[in-house]
């Protein structure tokens, strides 16, 4: 008799999912499903509005990122009024993704995904959270919040808020940096280093605490997709797009990212409202891709900041002789990576006195009735596709979200690690292994929220059905 | 000119014949909120906002119409008309589209500072969400009606300021909406002289500047400083240009 496991609510992610486990009838695990049950519609919504609304209505699918779509939204915005932003413009709103990055890396590695890491998987669910990270190393969680705690200030000086600043406009920026406020942040840095140089130490301690767990964390080829610049840096805010498999080939290069729907397109499954985009000329399911941290850092050449490059140099052995990191447990480590890159940018932008002018935006009407604004969300790849009639209003809205593009790694990914250490002739999922799948879940740093465009910051259910579809067991949190 | 003494919320005040309750009231610093009223267009007493209590009479009256009689005792701040005045908001609130947080004038709004001061804490009556229309077709402004609190603002100053009288009121009822020139798109309207003095007037996000984004518009609802002459379309002589002749 074959049994199914449900995970729900899955917790320490961003939004509401639930895991279930298929088993076979030999009790070996044969299915498993990692599914999104949000759903909100903003495409359909933003239909009818004015484009120039787009980057406040379309920054509220989400607390955690709304500058990501903030950003994304502009650049689509730009696109159709045909403007090039002015010099200061673009160099604020990279500031402002970085900003982003930190903010949303440091509440991934320090609030969701350090209780693991510190306290262990099989620790106890009721401490395992950033309390008890708080309890067992005080100053490492006082850091954590404080660093993410700077990302969000330099969003609200930028802005005038931390979360849901309309700052970012189609043609610019709304407001300039001022000295003073450029200086206050340039006194945060010398912290923000030293801290996520703790967070640098504080993964690499685990890859050798968890060396058991991580060969199952997700541990499978698959191609890596997202922006680098055009010789082939790390990129944020514009670029091209990379395609690289899991060996190293570049499948595709230098793609322009306004051309973005001839390479990927979006599958939909009865089971779940998250889409499952992939790379359309491998077909679907076989496209399956990764975005995000663990994708960028594998797929750059170089990253521009010394720290973070040769910290780069040091990731990259981790993929031995092809150096490709197929493991997606390795996601923590490319995002600690890239909140060193993301400090010492923000420094080297700062230090650039261009960075105050007050030219800060153009002004032009609707000149195209379609464009596409592309930039790296701290998740991945995000893109923002909108048609316009020649009025400005919204016809037809595409958005997406980095999460969704890790759809199918992220079914992958908890299938392995539930075949590797849920054994079905229990019938039951001990505790510790239902955290591990969570776990596997939490390497992505999934929002749920903004994938599907749907509301909530509600936890996950994991449900146990045997082959005639029976419910075995049920874990609720 | 004849003078009459009246009281309102017990302090007795004398006004000119023909002022209205509210004029004194503002006179003398005792506030009573207003949204379709706007000083330099003529009251129209629609939005009930201004509504105070005469003794001696069950009915309610508007204060932006009603004129003092000799004697006469107005109340202003009554439970009853705090009761009504945030029902009135509620309203207004079930009845359009109104998302403050994606607003262009959000922050900047008679209706949502009208929420904070009647105290609106949440609506208890249904939310309609009708289907209205957005025309972006003027090649400055737009009217999005979702917005629109049908105050009659702009049908007035087009008209009795402008004198171009290019908004009217379009059906009854619930599916009331403001039109331009007999229900054309407003930027085909042949009358519309881009004077932009509708979307000053406007108390809420309905009518706008294209091109402002969320929380961005502030409208000025002071002394307008452009005026049209009978030149053509868009060529306007500020105040400042009159100076300076």
């Amino acid at each position: 008799m074959s049994k199914t496991i449900t995970i729900s609510p899955v917790t320490r992610i961003e939004g509401h999912a639930k895991i279930t486990i298929q088993l076979d009838s030999k009790g070996d695990v044969a299915d498993v499903r990692f599914h999104v049950d949000e759903f909100r519609g903003f495409e359909k919504f933003a239909e009818g509005r004015l484009l120039w609304e787009m980057p406040g209505i379309t920054s509220r699918i989400c607390g955690i990122c709304p500058a990501s779509h903030l950003v994304t939204s502009a650049k689509a915005g730009d696109h159709i009024l045909a403007v090039e932003i002015p010099e200061t413009a673009e160099k604020l709103r990279r500031l402002l993704t970085l900003a982003q990055w930190l903010q949303s890396h440091a509440l991934s590695f320090f609030h969701l995904s350090s209780p693991d890491f510190l306290l262990g998987f099989d620790s106890e669910p009721g401490s395992r959270n950033v309390f008890g990270v708080i309890a067992a190393n005080k100053e490492l969680a006082r850091r954590g919040i404080r660093l993410r705690k700077f990302g969000q200030e330099i969003i609200e000086i930028l802005g005038g808020r931390r979360i849901h600043t309309p700052w970012t406009v189609p043609g610019g920026v709304r407001d300039p940096l001022k000295p003073e406020k450029r200086d206050y942040i340039l006194s945060w840095i010398p912290e923000a280093k030293e801290t996520v140089m703790i967070a640098l130490e504080t993964i690499k301690s685990v890859h050798k605490k968890y060396q058991k767990e991580i060969p199952e964390f997700g541990n499978f080829r698959s191609l890596f997709v997202g922006l680098v610049t055009p010789d082939g840096g790390l990129e944020y805010y514009d670029g091209v797009i990379r395609i690289m498999d899991g060996t190293g080939n570049l499948i595709a290069d230098k793609i322009n990212p306004r051309e973005y729907f001839e390479y990927f397109g979006e599958a939909v499954e009865p089971w779940s409202y998250l889409k499952f985009p992939y790379y359309k000329p491998l077909d679907y399911p076989q496209g399956m891709y990764r975005v995000g941290p663990l994708a960028r850092v594998n797929i750059c050449d170089y990253i521009e900041t010394p720290l973070a490059e040769a910290e780069r140099k040091e990731f990259k052995k981790l993929g031995g002789r092809v150096g490709v990191v197929n493991n997606s447990f390795y996601y923590h480590y490319a995002r600690c990576i890239e909140m060193l890159f993301a400090v010492e940018r923000i420094e080297q932008l700062l230090n650039d006195p261009a960075i105050l002018s007050d030219h800060i935006r153009a002004q032009a009407a609707i000149n195209r009735l379609e464009g596409i604004g592309c930039a790296e969300a701290p998740r991945g790849i995000l893109f923002h596709h909108y048609r316009v009639n020649k009025d400005g209003v919204i016809q037809r809205a595409n958005l997406i979200i980095a999460t969704a593009q890790n759809n199918l790694a992220m079914n992958r990914t908890v299938h392995q690690i539930a075949a590797a250490f849920i054994d079905g002739k229990k019938g039951k999922i001990p505790e510790g292994v239902l955290n591990r799948i969570e776990a596997g879940i939490r390497c992505y740093d999934p929002c749920l929220s903004c994938s599907t465009h749907a509301i909530g910051s509600m936890p996950l259910r994991v449900t146990l059905f045997d082959a005639d579809g029976i419910l075995l067991d049920e874990v609720v949190r | 000119m004849g003078v009459v003494t009246f009281t309102m919320d017990d302090v007795q005040y004398s006004a000119n014949e023909g002022d209205t309750i509210l004029k004194v009231a503002r006179d003398n610093g005792v506030h009573i909120p207003t949204l379709c009223f706007l000083e330099g267009l003529s009251p129209v007493g629609a939005c009930r906002l201004c509504l105070v209590e005469i003794e001696g009479s069950p009915k309610l009256f508007p204060a932006c119409t009603t004129k003092p009689a000799e004697g006469m005792i107005v109340r202003t701040q009554t439970e009853r008309l705090k009761k009504y005045r945030k029902m009135i908001v509620e309203l207004l609130a079930s009845e359009g589209n109104h998302q403050c947080a994606v607003c262009v004038v959000n922050g900047h709004c008679e209706l949502q500072d009208l929420a904070y001061e009647v105290g609106l804490d949440h609506v208890r009556f249904p939310y309609l969400y009708p289907a209205k229309t957005l025309d972006a077709s003027h090649k400055e402004f737009v009217i999005d009606r979702n917005r629109c609190v049908l105050c009659t603002r702009c049908v007035r100053v087009c008209h009795e300021v402008e004198g171009a009288h290019v908004w009217d009121i379009a059906n009854r009822g619930i599916n009331c909406e403001i039109i331009a020139d007999m229900n054309t798109p407003w930027g085909e309207s042949d009358l519309c002289t881009s004077c932009g003095k509708c979307v000053r007037v406007c108390p809420v996000g309905a009518l706008l500047e294209k091109g402002a984004t969320v929380g961005e518009l502030k409208k000025e609802r002071g002394f307008v400083k452009v005026i049209v002459t009978a030149r053509s379309k868009h060529e306007w002589i500020t105040v400042e240009d009159h100076e300076e002749e």
